[in-house]
């Protein structure tokens, strides 16, 4: 009895390719890219963070230094803006270009290496004179200012051999006493060998002794440099991830509301309304048209709700942004509704509907950005996000509600989304021609 | 034929053929319905009577030959407005009530205003339907649901109406009230064609009747003009015997007859001459249990001319 049990749920399984593809396939892609994203984590392809650096000192240390952070393999490190066809040799970034490019998201942190640093490089134990650093952060990306700060203190180590045997002799000289005339002339030599190593680039021990604790607060004197951050962008709000997940989730539940609004097309045409409706006055177009208007006002309302509940809750300032919201919000809309009826007018049931627009939309916030922070993928899968809505609307709100960049600035994400969605919407009047005619 | 003359005509097929792939499900269908007339289609499952109907209605696309709806073509807004469809399923919105359904399919037929709201309350009242107008379709009773779906078909008022099998599924009384508003859209003067497969409704409401079959029309006309056709004005008769060694089959078969164990079929011209099949039984010893005269009618026409009963 219970074989003929067994053997009649496999063969409904086996002839209903959505619960096939939710049964097998789904887990199996999302396990992927789950894989992707956290897997590389401990390999070569570790995300890394992007950091500019502005030398104020243009020292031979402090250019020592520079180099052995354009080295350091868990940062991107950037002395200027990357070469473009309008400016093939940008300058190097100054204090204030490279604040203004934090300000702007093009990279959530900055190195600033202080006039003074070549005389007072290094200092060992808390006290002792030395130049202090300045981290400029992005705050929406909690990890960068850490990973910064700890880099630089290794950084400092494994990159200015002859400057930490100098520091170290001088400590030595006026803790201890000084050395026999012997002695120092023995560690002068050591120390010529060791300027011309500094001088040469010798590589950075990737695997080397790893610096002291990355800064822990705004301002830390106890490594061998001292650091202070300072938050350039969202240093007067509350939470920063807050605008990141309203947008995420809720451009993530767009697109199920988008589908399953979609979906009425489907159950219009198995029962019959649709031929009805079609019989009447109304053509495909218009049929279609109407149905992406009702879908992208109920995701309209949707993203309302969501973020003045994150407002009410989480203290999100909406109401200084309601024209950059609207703004996005309606392109984001738009463009979640053309794809809801493209997912529709694709599929042939709403098995298949709820298979694949499941499979697709899970995948896209998973890549896009909805589901966990951009900040721990790497490039490539940052790069490949930018196939998603998700990535764009999600960047969108950030310049809204994070960076508090003007309307204006929302130009490639409108173009972006608002192309999107005039593509998605002729793919779907393409495919809804099987409702047509017979 | 000039523009007027096929401006009043309700529906002209004319040489109509659908294929899909090497099927053809329409194979050159031509007809033409009177003003006023309540059509008959009957055919039996896959004789080409689902495609026929959606090309009338504009949702197939025939391969060849067209149909015209009081001289326009299908899909033509003229067309459109003229013909009210009543789909075999219950294509209406079951969450919707049955007011939000009759405005909805009167706006898609274009309607606005007070003209709609008239249009909503005739169809209301029509369908008998004005004490549920504000129930949701899904909490009616089936023929209650069968109603509001023929009401959603006839918002618009048009001239020509095509009911697609209209009582499926419901109980007799029901099925009576659907009769009644037929009958009332008959005696405004509106053209009908009705497909069903119980044939007593085809009897009942039809004045013309056409017979489709492997996508021809095989036969049409009135009921009895029909029934001449295929059977003269002859009636059968079946005749029950009890056990006996005379050769059954025989004794039929000099009377123009069949027999099939203790059953004989003839047929006789006038209902006298069963008294001659009695004595002739008599003479042979034949012990008889029943006689059963029985006229022809539409099942009999559909039978001889299909091969297949209507509902099977």
């Amino acid at each position: 009895m219970i074989g003929a049990i067994l053997q009649t749920s496999f063969r409904a399984l086996r002839r209903d390719r959505g619960a096939f593809v939710m049964s097998f396939i789904l887990p199996i892609g999302f396990f992927t890219i789950f894989g992707f994203v956290f897997g590389s984590m401990r390999g070569s392809s570790t995300p890394r963070v992007t950091v500019l650096v502005v030398d104020e000192d243009h020292s031979d240390t402090s250019r020592a230094l520079v180099r052995g952070l354009l080295r350091e393999p868990s940062l991107d490190a950037m002395t200027h803006a990357r070469a473009t066809k309008e400016n093939s040799s940008p300058a190097d970034y100054t204090a204030a270009t490279a604040e203004a490019a934090v300000r702007s998201g093009d990279a959530p942190a900055a190195l600033i290496i202080p006039a003074g640093f070549g005389a007072n490089p290094i200092a060992f134990g808390p006290g002792g004179q030395r130049a202090t650093f300045q981290i400029l952060h992005d705050s929406a990306d909690p990890v960068a200012a850490q990973v910064v700060a700890g880099m630089l203190q290794k950084t400092v180590m494994t990159s200015l051999p002859a400057t930490m045997a100098t520091m170290g002799s001088q400590y030595f000289d006026r803790e201890i006493g000084g050395l026999t005339p012997e002695q120092r002339k023995q560690m002068e030599l050591g120390l010529a060998r060791l300027r011309q190593q500094q001088q040469q680039d010798a590589p950075a021990s990737a695997g080397g002794q790893q610096g002291q604790a990355a800064v822990s607060s705004a301002d830390d004197q106890s490594g061998m440099v001292a650091v202070h951050v300072r938050d350039v962008v969202g240093e007067k709000k509350k939470s920063p991830m807050i605008s990141y997940y309203a947008a995420g989730v809720g451009v993530m539940f767009l697109m199920f509301t988008a589908s399953a609004a979609g979906g009425s097309l489907l159950d219009e045409s198995e029962s019959g309304a649709l031929d009805r409706v079609l019989s009447a006055r109304v053509t495909m177009t218009t049929l279609l048209a109407g149905k992406l208007i009702y879908c992208a006002l109920l995701a309209f309302a949707q993203l309302t709700l969501m973020f003045l509940w994150a407002a009410l809750v989480f203290h999100l300032d909406f109401f200084s942004h309601i024209p950059g919201f609207m703004v996005m919000t309606a392109i984001t809309s738009f463009a979640v509704a053309s794809f809801g009826m493209l997912l529709a007018s694709v599929a042939r049931t709403r098995g298949q509907l709820g298979a694949f627009s499941t499979l697709i939309i899970l995948t896209m916030s998973a890549l896009g950005g909805s589901m966990f922070p951009k900040f721990i993928m790497s490039d490539t899968m940052i790069k490949v996000g930018y196939f998603t809505f998700n990535s764009w609307a999600i960047e969108g709100y950030q310049k809204i509600f994070w960076r508090d960049e003007p309307i204006r600035s929302l130009g490639p994400e409108a173009a972006v989304l608002v192309t999107a969605g005039v593509v998605l919407f002729l793919l779907a009047r393409w495919f809804a021609r099987k409702w047509e005619y017979s | 034929m000039s523009g007027d003359q096929n401006n009043s005509v309700p529906l002209r097929v004319d040489g109509v053929v659908k294929r899909f792939g090497a099927v053809t499900a329409v194979g050159g269908v031509s007809f033409e319905i009177q003003p006023g007339a309540c059509f008959g289609l009957l055919g039996p499952n896959g004789a080409g009577k689902s495609t026929l109907i959606r090309s009338i209605v504009g949702r197939v696309r025939p391969d060849a030959g067209n149909v015209r709806i009081f001289g326009h073509p299908v899909n033509s807004a003229a067309a459109r407005a003229d013909l009210g469809w009543v789909p075999q399923e219950l294509a209406v919105y079951p969450l919707l009530t049955c007011r939000e359904n009759l405005e909805a399919f009167g706006k898609y037929q274009g309607l606005h205003g007070k003209t709609l709201d008239g249009a909503i309350a005739w169809c209301l009242e029509w369908a008998a339907l004005e004490d549920r107008a504000g129930s949701p379709v899904k909490t009616l009773s089936g023929g209650m649901k069968r109603r509001v779906n023929m009401a959603a078909g006839l918002i618009h008022r048009p001239r020509l109406v095509l009911l697609d099998e209209p009582t499926v599924g419901v109980d007799p009384q029901s099925r009576n009230r659907i009769f009644e508003m037929v009958e009332a859209l008959r005696s405004d003067g509106t053209t009908i064609i009705y497909t069903t497969h119980y044939m007593e409704e085809a009897e009942r409401l039809c004045d013309w009747i056409a017979i489709i079959d492997h996508g021809q029309i095989i036969a049409q006309g009135t009921k009895e003009t029909l029934v001449a056709q295929s059977f003269g004005s002859r009636s059968s008769v079946t005749m029950h015997f009890g056990a006996t060694r005379v050769d059954l089959a025989a004794w039929a078969a000099a009377r123009g007859g069949t027999a099939e164990d203790s059953v004989v079929l003839c047929s006789v011209e006038k209902p006298a001459e069963i008294a001659d099949l009695l004595e002739a039984a008599s003479r042979e010893g034949l012990e008889v249990l029943d006689v059963t005269l029985q006229r022809p009618n539409l099942e009999s026409v559909f039978l001889a001319l299909t091969g297949k009963e209507l509902r099977a």
